[in-house]
Formats: C-alpha cells, structure tokens, sequence
C-alpha cells in the first residue's frame, strides 16, 4: 500500500497577505453579533441554516441547525420492499447517486451472502469510480465558485456533461440513475460505451492539469484554503470523519482498502494522504483521487473479463424476460419477487462502503419478512456537521463558505 | 411575439428601419419576459439540474434567465427546485413574500409539484399548498432541456397578462 | 459460534454480570449488554489499548414494539489501527427510556445521538445538548421512527399557521 505524501507548492505570498490563523479571542467579550445564516443563502450547499455567533469578524460559535430537507426516507424504507428502496439511495447523495445505489445494495448482498459474477464486479467498479470522478468534478466547480473562481466552475461542468451523457446511454438517467439491482446491475455495457470511455480517460488527464494551472498555486486560492478550517488526526478520528476529510489529516483509512470490495484489490492504484489537515490539503486529496480513479477505470477496463451481469439466485435476482415467457417456475419466480419482495433472512449487518464523501454504510435489521424492519443510514454528511462547530471556531466569517465547501456536504444525506 | 415591424415608407430609403408599432403592454411584457432574474432556491436534487442548466452546455443565458440573484428583492422568478419540507415551508413562503411585483414561481420537479414518492410525516406534498405556482415542471430530476421548456412556457404566459388593469 | 472471539472472551470476563449475548453474524461482531453497564463497557473498549476502538461509526435504534424491553440502541465502533469492528447493543425499556451518553470519549456521538433522541424518543444522560435535530424543536406530534406511528404523521404537515392569507390566489 504506497503512501502518496503530499508535497506543498513552493509559491510565495505578497506582502501582507494573512494565512487563516487560530484566533486570540479576548478575554473579555464585550459585544457578541449573532447572524443567522440561511437556509436560503447564495453558498451553502443545500438548506443549511448556521448561527453564527461573531465577536466583530471572528466565530465564537457556530451550530449548525440541520432539518430543512428531512423527508424521512427511514420511516419510507420500513413501508415497501427492498428492491423499492433502490431510487430512494439516488436521493440521498443526489450528486453521487450510482455510489449510494451501489452502498445499499452491497448491504442487502451481505445479508444474503450473495456473491456477485466478476464481471459484474468489474462494472460496478467502473461505474462508481465514474460517479466519483463526476462527483469531485461538481465539487471542485462549487467549491471554487464560492471562493471565487468563476472558470472552474464552467471547465469542471464541461467535464461533467460528458460523462453524464455516457450515463444516459447507460442506463437512462443523468442524475438519479438507480442502475445497480441487488444481485447485479441492470443492463451491461455496450462495445461503442467501452470505447467512448477509453477515448474519455485519455481526453481528462489534461484536463486535471488545466484546473491545476488555475488553481494549485494560485496565491489567491492558496490565501483562502491554506491553515482554514484545520482538524487534527485524533480529533478528526473521535468525531467520527471519513473519506477526504479524515485522510485531509494524515489518516490511511480508506474502505476500499481497509475492507476491499468490488474489483478494487484487483487493480493497483494509491490512496493520497494529506499532512496538515487544512482545506488545502482537502482539495489537493480531491484532485489526486481523480487520478487515480482514472488510473482504477483504464485498468479494470483492460481486465473485464466476459460473464453474466446478475447472479444466478433465483430467490433475489429476477429471471431473464426470455425465461419469464417460456417458463412456468420463472414467471412464479418473478410473480413473487414483485409482488412480495425478496425475503432475506433474519439477522442483522452493517456494510459500509467509501462513497465519495466519506463512509456510507447501511445498518439493515431483518426479521424475514419483505420489507426491512429497520434501515439505518450511516450518512457521512450528517457526520461531517457534528464536527462543523469544532472546525469553524476562531475563522473568519468569510472562511464560512470556504468550511461548507471543504466539508462537501450534501444535505439530501445530512437529514435523509 | 406582438410586435410589428413596418418596412419604410418609401423603398429607397435603405438601411431606414422604418417605424415599429406595438401596444405599450405588449412592448412591456416582452422586457418582463426576456430579463427574469431568478433567485437561488435550490433544495434538492433538482438544484444540480438547475446549475447544470445555467453551465455553459445548456446556457440559460440566452433566455435572459441566467442571472441568479441572491437575495429575493433584486429577482423575480423563484423555481422552487426540490422536495418541499414542512420545516422549510415558512422560509419559502417569507422569501415568497419578499419578492417585488410582479413574480412568478416555477416548481421545478414532481418533489415541489405534489411530493414526489415522499408521502411521509415531514413532506409537503406540493409547494401550490402555500405559494400561487404559475408553471409545473415534472420530472425526477427534469433535465434542463424540461427545465427550459417551462421557463419558455412562462415566458408565453407573461406575454398573455394583462398589464394595465382597471381597478374597480 | 464455533469457537468464541477473543474480544468477546475478555468483555465476557470483564462484564460478566452485565453480558446478555454475542453474535457473529455475517462475519459482524455485536455484543449485547445490559444498559447498567454500558457506559463502562464502552470506556473499557475506548480506553485499553489493545482494544483500541477510538472511531465511532454510528448510533442507531430499532424499535421493537410488543416486546418487554421495546428499544434497542445500537453503537457500531471501528479501531482504526487494529482494522476490526464491533457491534454493541443495549435493551431500554419504554418506561425508563434513558441510557448513558457516550459523547465524553466519542466527540462524534453527539450529533449521533441527538438524532436518536430525534427520532425515536431515547434519552441520553448527560449528553451536552439534547435536543431535536431534524425536526423542529416544537414538534409534538411523537417521535416517527417508532412502530405506531403513523407514516402521514398526525396532520403537521398540513396546517399551515405562518399563512396570513388564503393560498392560491
């Protein structure tokens, strides 16, 4: 397992430019602003409301009051069964939807210990590094826009539009794509969608460059992200963090690796590690996943092997429509699988898996029946808030969207 | 478009645009339709197909729409973009309430137009149960192609208002 | 359960009047205790480096409606070093619905347990902020995430008292 250290630019900063530093708060507080902050706000990403209580242009303190897109999808999952749960898991992290589908699903398969075909594996694989790829793209387009950077904005959609059209082709559907099924996924991928993506991976790289000429020793992104919003290891581990911002901190734990799955043991590719566990060593981990995600999609590329899509598990996977038609016992067998659900059995389990933003697990309590008894969502973003009022102290008020933005917070996963 | 143009009155006069002969409302309408300043009102899901409509593929830009104002007094079209939730509905409603005359509302998605598959304790099922909405968009999430087709409808709506209205 | 885990072995030894179970279901460790000692429990597994669990992944509830002791809280920890997890479970009874919070070893349960609070109505003791977190603190209509309560909710989210005026002019 190659470390990827991090190694900071050697730009210079002009005279009297101030790097974000821990604040000496008086000890006598004599006046306290306090600024309600949302939920209707040009820079938060979603409906977040913050109240910011501001000692001139410095946080005291700053709660986070979550709640405004609570549509209660837990109660939902416990009312239909568990095929129907599939598009609920696109709403949750609308900006990743193929790796929440792919999260919940992992779930239910250990449940049943069902073992998927390895082309199968391979597909998800590559679909889900895709999802990443666009995912870090739509971040790296808000998050500049807020700090500023206007062009980065407009070249990362450039980007995204073309992949999301792969995924039209794909299955349907650019955003809520639901393509993954509980046993497999939906339907393979064509030869002319294999060579669209080889001709993708060498069009990006590039492209990764061009966004790196803009922004990774810009002195004014350098000035906005460098010693902003700093979390240390121990801190960041207690809280409970994930993904890019535990890794921000120098922290190797990365769920692909740590507990492989998919075809990600199968191919080789590194896990970037930051040093300060600043927004800058977040955004730079961002940009190296990028990387190596398309490092992950050429290589399985190259090693999909030919197979079946769905596994043959007549109890979980639906039978071929050619089946359905001419055989009795494959019609019976679909009949119930619509009409009942699949019925796993009893037990209980947690599966969580390294979506983009973190770890996305599913705590699922079945009792045998069709409909799940009880289906929690391990949500990073909600997570990722507990530590907002920690991250945000002693900052700036202008850092504020900078802190939104490192976090990558989503909040059809924060209040589900 | 209600807008007539009358070529000049003799032919040889070249390059004269000539006379253009309007009604005042319908000249207004055409400036209300072709400069509406949307506001940010992104809730959910259908906020990232709004952006990717205001991106430089599916520029908005060219509708006059693509300015988004921050703040509800400067803009005058809110498209409701997301699951409407019973906590988020006051502060819908206050911004509703903050925007100037005249204002439209889009309900962009099936979340704002009826509640979508959430019919749970939390989800109200519609945003027309508290806000006049003028145009519906389905769609989970509408692309942008849909998104535009309602904007261009609205746009057709505002060419139908009356402007000077007798006050009885 | 061939044969029993190690971890299960030393928690057993240590916890003896407060074990209830373990289980090693699909390759998932959990270990239930009684809520008396659960705070230790989990002190003894923060704290003793060679069980080392300083990540929390998530706090969780189910509701098992009919039963004597109708709730259950569910604590998922990880070790981040040892790179193993364990499930630890308490039963809380309707009536003295309260367990111990874990919020002074894990920083990250405060959020976690605030919204179990939220949803399902389980007091934590001296937690810093009890408090609703996803839905408005004024909400009175019962905690959704239990058995009998209704999917629609019980008409909050109809009534509309911020509208002055009629909708739909």
């Amino acid at each position: 397992m190659a470390d990827h250290r991090f190694e900071p630019p050697t730009a210079e900063l002009p005279e009297g430019v101030v790097l974000g530093e821990e604040s000496q708060l008086p000890l006598l507080r004599t006046e306290e602003l306090m600024l309600s902050m949302g939920p209707q706000h040009p820079s938060t990403h979603g409906v977040l409301k913050v109240i910011l209580e501001l000692e001139g242009e410095r946080i005291v303190r700053a709660t986070p009051v979550l709640g405004f897109l609570h549509r209660g999808v837990e109660k939902l999952a416990e009312d239909g069964t568990y095929m129907q749960f599939i598009p609920h898991t696109d709403r949750l992290d609308y900006v990743c939807a193929m790796y929440n589908n792919f999260a919940y699903v992992r779930a239910v398969e250990k449940l049943y210990d069902l073992k998927v075909p390895e082309r199968c594996e391979y597909l998800r694989t590559i679909v889900a590094e895709i999802q990443r790829i666009i995912g870090h793209l739509f971040w790296l387009g808000t998050q500049a826009l807020d700090i500023g950077a206007m062009t980065v904005f407009f070249y990362t959609f450039r980007e995204r539009e073309i992949l999301l059209d792969w995924f039209d082709q794909l299955c349907g559907a650019r955003l809520t794509t639901s393509w993954y099924r509980i046993g497999g996924v939906e339907s393979d991928i064509r030869p002319s969608l294999l060579k669209e993506l080889y001709e993708f991976l060498d069009y990006f790289p590039p492209k990764i460059e061009e966004y790196n000429t803009l922004l990774e020793t810009n002195r004014i992104w350098i000035a906005r992200t460098k010693h902003i919003a700093v979390i240390s290891a121990e801190d960041a581990i207690s809280f409970g963090l994930s993904g890019p911002t535990l890794r921000g901190s120098g922290v190797d734990y990365d769920l692909r690796k740590a507990e492989p799955y998919g075809a990600y043991d199968k191919v080789e590719w590194n896990v970037p590690l930051g040093k300060n566990g600043d927004t800058y060593d977040r955004y730079w981990i961002r940009i190296e996943e990028l990387k190596e995600s398309c490092k992950i999609i050429r290589q399985c590329l190259d090693q999909l092997p030919e197979g079946p899509i769905k596994a043959d598990s007549p109890k979980v996977v639906a039978p071929s429509k050619e089946r359905v038609f001419n055989n009795l016992e494959s019609m019976i067998a679909q009949f119930k699988l619509y009409s009942e659900g699949m019925r796993p059995p009893k037990g209980e389990i947690y599966c969580g898996t390294e979506a983009h933003k973190g770890e996305l697990g599913f705590y699922i309590v079945s009792d045998g029946s069709g409909k799940p008894f009880r289906l929690k969502i391990r949500a990073p973003s909600f997570i990722h808030m507990g530590a907002f009022d920690f991250m945000a102290k002693g900052y700036m008020i202008a850092d504020i969207v900078t802190i939104f933005g490192t976090y990558d917070i989503v909040m059809g996963e924060c209040d589900r | 478009m209600g807008l007539t143009q009358i070529q000049g009155i003799s032919e040889s006069k070249s390059g004269d645009p000539g006379f253009i002969i309007t009604t005042l409302e319908n000249a207004v309408n055409w400036a209300r339709k072709s400069s509406l300043w949307p506001m940010t009102f992104g809730l959910a899901c259908c906020a990232i197909e709004m952006i990717a409509a205001v991106s430089s593929r599916y520029d908005m830009d060219r509708y006059g729409a693509g300015v988004f104002r921050g703040s509800p007094r400067q803009s005058d079209l809110m498209i409701v973009a997301g699951t409407v939730c019973r906590r988020m509905a006051p502060v819908i409603r206050k911004v509703y309430d903050q925007m100037p005359e005249p204002k439209y509302v889009i309900a962009m998605g099936s979340c704002a137009t009826s509640g979508n598959i959430y019919d749970t304790y939390a989800v109200v099922q519609g945003v027309d149960h508290f806000v006049p909405v003028d145009i519906y968009v389905p769609g989970c999430p509408p692309t942008p192609e849909a998104l535009f087709d309602g904007v261009l409808k609205l746009q057709q709506k505002i060419m139908e208002r009356r402007v000077f209205e007798k006050k009885v | 359960m061939s044969e029993i885990n190690p971890i299960v072995e030393k928690i057993q030894q240590r916890f003896s009047e407060y074990f209830v179970s373990w289980s090693d279901y699909r390759g998932d460790l959990s270990v239930q205790v009684k809520k008396d000692g659960f705070h230790a429990l989990c002190q003894y597994l923060h704290d003793d480096p060679e069980m080392d669990f300083d990540y929390i992944v998530h706090v969780s509830s189910v509701d098992y409606l009919g039963q004597k002791e109708r709730f259950e809280v569910v604590y998922e920890f990880y070790s981040i070093r040892k790179r193993r997890r364990i499930r630890v479970k308490a039963r809380v009874a309707e009536e003295d619905c309260s367990i111990d919070s874990v919020t002074d070893l894990w920083k990250g349960a405060d959020f976690m347990e605030r919204e179990v609070f939220d949803m399902m109505g389980i007091r934590f003791l001296h937690h810093p902020n009890l408090t609703r977190i996803l839905l408005p603190d004024e909400y009175n209509e019962g905690y959704p995430l239990r058995k009998d309560f209704p999917m629609r909710g019980r008409g909050w989210r109809d009534t509309f008292e911020f509208m002055q005026k009629p909708s739909n002019q």
